[in-house]
């Protein structure tokens, strides 16, 4: 435990509870896609950030992965001084907006703040969401100056997180970035899985545009490994490749009936509704509108279906877990959210088969309850079948969010990337570099499913060392390495 | 943008464009398809490429109208643009030199079959067709199919033309005539594929079928396009879209392929009562994008 809080004059200190974010009626925003949270005012954010006590050793930023200056910009926000809290954020997190609202932070920052030790921790989250949208209204996001071209070319594939995170950072050091996305829209996971009620489409523009202002290139529709492969990126005079293709290649839980009309993987539900406006005026893409979801899971992707199911269909949505709430590992306030908007939670639960009619469409499924016996490698109890407790709940739509393998496309058609028995590319973890030289990877490909933060640590790993790395190479050379 | 170069109707309701897509062009081999987004609010569509121009940059791709899709393709005329076009997706056809190839296609299945037997003849086959058409004006790419088989016949469901009958009662009676067969590709509507693979089982002939799910991303990312082959799980846009004739389970195909058929059937009743609205969604989403 740290001093702070033991030295008498901190300990006599008022305790103010923890600002609570307002936020739209369960009952009212069931009904729409709008966001869930309103976030601070002013007033809320400087209330809230003087019940931070500016630790001299902080622990929270330790739990950051991107390392914010926690109680740095804590103070100036405290202080009043936005401007310089959202320079302080942004200098080491390019998408503050974003990370403020989908970060596991209850887990991260948050759990190692030290008044989280008696009281509840600092809503550091909250704070970082505060600055950046205060940033974003006030058109206060400063353009840095860019500098010289330094000649070198770089290609990213993937505009997700990871992707992002690279292309702004070689930009802002001179180099000429290009994106390649195999969507129509940037962004990956960020527009087609996560919904707008958590993640609102115009914050993410905004966090786009000011990459692209740096003056990162962006050209859609390109799948790399098919359209243009690494070796010809390589032959058009590409110095470097990053490779952040994310881990898009949904997991099927291998039961009977799981190809029924009506059962869906939670990526092809949610990009259906998410990127190509299925349910809404006006668009085209058909969605099915179920009378009874059950989603499979308990991951922030199970949490995004059974709520988007829930908005679509207005019917009702039951989730089933294999764990009990203890290990679901979903971000906490959604799983808070979801609670609220009545998912009906169905923990300690197995599916063993998709039931249809003679139609060929799903109208139950077959569950098993499960007990929790020893921990398993990852350190959670195992759960095991209760032999005897099969049960039937009538349905008329499963989505499956038991989680992604990563995308096998580039691993499959690359020469020279090495790749895992699990198909994830083999990246050194400092540097993210790949066993071919001059090809980098990080995010999802490399980690295997995880969060943005996490695959945008990866990617400012991977600038740093894909800086240093360019600058060795002649440029004359329209070429370099382009070998194997 | 990837603007149109032609647009002609091949027959009732079945259009054949040419369209700009440089890069698809370049990297096309016979098999692939792309998907296609017509527009800001369309669906994303696939369509086989059937012919690639890779010096002028640009691809053919046939479409029969069935959904709003493809009933807005159809309004599209030289000048206009497809929003997306993205590939070419899914394996190349594995071709072989396997000897005598029979190739069975039904109505538009001749365009997706087309690319293929051409590719078949150019590998040292020896390539047989039927072509089947539920009447004479429906019939489509006869001249082409001729260009590149040994022999090619047909049938119609109405009799106006070729054969009164099935695809699969030419081809038995082309067996029973004494013709060999060592390989069978077949294309085509699924109910259509389901009958000549069991008939190509029958008659012992390997056969490959080239299946069409309904496809959102055509990445391997949404899992939607799943079909079970041999009792497993595949992706036919990453792990296709060619599969052993013998292997695939059909019906959950013809299912699955009918999820949307009531949404689909709504939103062309709605086109069809308002067409002037439709062209003027056309018209001025273009001028945006
Ligand atoms: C529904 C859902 C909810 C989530 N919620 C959260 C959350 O609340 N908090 C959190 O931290 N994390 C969350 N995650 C996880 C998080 O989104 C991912 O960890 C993160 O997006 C990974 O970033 P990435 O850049 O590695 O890949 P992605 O975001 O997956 O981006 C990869 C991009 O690469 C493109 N691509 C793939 N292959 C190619 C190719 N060959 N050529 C060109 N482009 C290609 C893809 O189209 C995509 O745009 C969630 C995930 C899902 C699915
Ligand atoms: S957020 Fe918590 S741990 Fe971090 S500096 Fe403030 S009080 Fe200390
Ligand atoms: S179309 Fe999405 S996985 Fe095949």
């Amino acid at each position: 435990m740290s001093e702070e809080v033991t030295t008498p004059k901190k300990a006599k200190r008022e305790r103010k509870p923890r600002e609570k974010m307002p936020e739209q009626a369960p009952e009212a925003r069931i009904h729409n896609f709008d966001e869930v949270p309103f976030g601070y005012t002013e007033q809320q954010a400087v209330a809230e950030a003087e019940r931070c006590i500016i630790c001299k050793k902080p622990k929270c930023v330790d739990g950051c992965p991107v390392n914010i200056d926690i109680p740095k910009f804590i103070a100036q926000i405290r202080d009043g001084d936005f401007l310089g809290a959202a320079r302080t954020v942004r200098s080491t997190n390019s998408l503050p907006a974003i990370c403020g609202r989908v970060c596991p932070q209850a887990d991260q920052c948050e759990v190692l703040c030290v008044e989280g030790i008696k009281y509840e921790p600092v809503a550091i989250g909250n704070l970082e969401r505060f600055i950046a949208d205060w940033e974003l209204a006030n058109d206060a996001i400063e353009i840095p100056a860019i500098p010289p071209p330094t000649g070198y070319r770089i290609a990213v594939v993937g505009s997700g997180p990871a992707g992002l995170t690279v292309a702004g950072d070689m930009a802002k050091l001179g180099h000429e970035v290009t994106i390649y996305e195999a969507l129509h829209r940037p962004s990956g996971v960020l527009v087609y899985g996560i919904p707008e009620f958590r993640l609102p489409r115009s914050v993410v523009a905004k966090e786009i545009d000011y990459i692209r202002q740096l003056g990162v290139k962006f050209v859609y529709d390109v799948i790399i490994g098919v359209t243009i492969t690494v070796d010809e990126l390589f032959e058009q005079g590409y110095h470097a490749v990053f490779i952040g293709t994310g881990a898009g290649l949904p997991k099927m839980m291998k039961v009977p009936g799981e190809n029924l009309v009506g059962v869906y993987s939670a990526n092809e539900f949610l990009t259906r509704v998410n990127l190509m406006g299925a349910s809404r005026e006006g668009y085209d893409t058909p969605i099915r509108f179920a009378k009874h979801t059950v989603v499979v899971g308990g991951g922030n992707t199970a949490m995004d279906a059974a709520r988007v199911s829930l908005r679509v269909s207005g019917n009702p949505v039951t989730l089933v877990y294999r764990r009990s709430m203890e290990e679901i590992p979903a971000r906490r306030e959604e799983i808070h959210h979801a609670v609220e908007e009545g998912i009906k939670f169905d923990l300690l639960v197995a599916p063993l088969e998709v039931i249809g009619d003679d139609k060929g469409q799903v109208k139950a499924i077959k569950c098993i309850r499960m007990g929790l016996g020893e921990p398993d490698d990852s350190g959670r109890r195992r759960p095991v079948p209760i032999e005897g407790s099969e049960f039937i709940i009538d349905c008329d739509t499963v989505i499956v969010a038991i989680g992604n393998s990563p995308n096998p496309i580039i691993p499959r058609n690359t020469p020279g990337i090495e790749s895992s028995k699990w198909g994830t590319i083999v990246a050194d973890e400092e540097t993210g570099a790949t066993s071919r030289r001059g090809v980098y990877a990080g995010g999802d490909i490399v980690s295997g499913a995880a969060t943005v933060i996490l695959a945008m640590g990866a990617g400012r790993k991977a600038a740093t060392a894909m800086d240093a790395y360019v600058r060795t190479l002649p440029l004359t050379r329209r070429n370099p390495y382009g070998d194997t | 943008m990837h603007p149109l170069h032609s647009h002609r109707v091949l027959a009732e309701k079945i259009h054949e464009f040419w369209v700009e897509a440089p890069l698809v062009a370049r990297k096309y081999r016979a098999g692939q398809f792309v998907i296609v987004r017509t527009h800001d609010r369309g669906e994303r569509i696939p369509l086989t490429v059937v012919q690639a121009d890779a010096a002028n940059g640009r691809i053919r791709l046939i479409v029969q109208e069935a959904g709003k899709a493809t009933a807005l393709m159809a309004k599209f005329g030289p000048g206009d643009s497809f929003l997306d076009v993205v590939g070419p997706l899914g394996k190349p056809t594995h071709i072989e030199n396997w000897g005598n190839l029979i190739a069975v296609c039904g109505g538009v299945g001749a365009a997706p079959l087309l690319p293929i037997v051409k590719a078949a003849a150019e590998a040292g086959n020896n390539v047989f067709a039927v072509i089947g058409a539920r009447s004479k004006d429906l019939m489509i790419l006869e001249d082409e199919f001729r260009a590149a088989c040994k022999d090619v016949r047909i049938s119609t469901d109405d009799g106006t033309y070729g054969m009164k009958g099935f695809v699969t009662d030419v081809l038995r009676k082309w067996v029973e005539e004494g013709q060999k067969f060592h390989e069978a590709i077949i294309v085509g509507p699924v109910v259509m594929m389901k009958v000549a693979a069991a008939l190509t089982k029958d008659l012992g002939i390997p056969s490959l079928a080239s299946l069409n799910p309904i496809m959102v991303d055509g990445t391997g990312m949404c899992g939607g396009c799943r079909v079970t082959v041999h009792g497993k799980t595949f992706f036919a846009c990453v792990d296709g879209p060619e599969f052993d004739a013998h292997g695939v389970d059909f019906q959950e195909l013809i299912l699955r392929n009918q999820a949307y058929r009531d949404q689909e059937m709504r939103q062309l009743e709605h086109m069809a009562d308002d067409e002037c609205k439709l062209e003027a969604q056309l018209h001025g989403e273009k001028s945006h994008v």
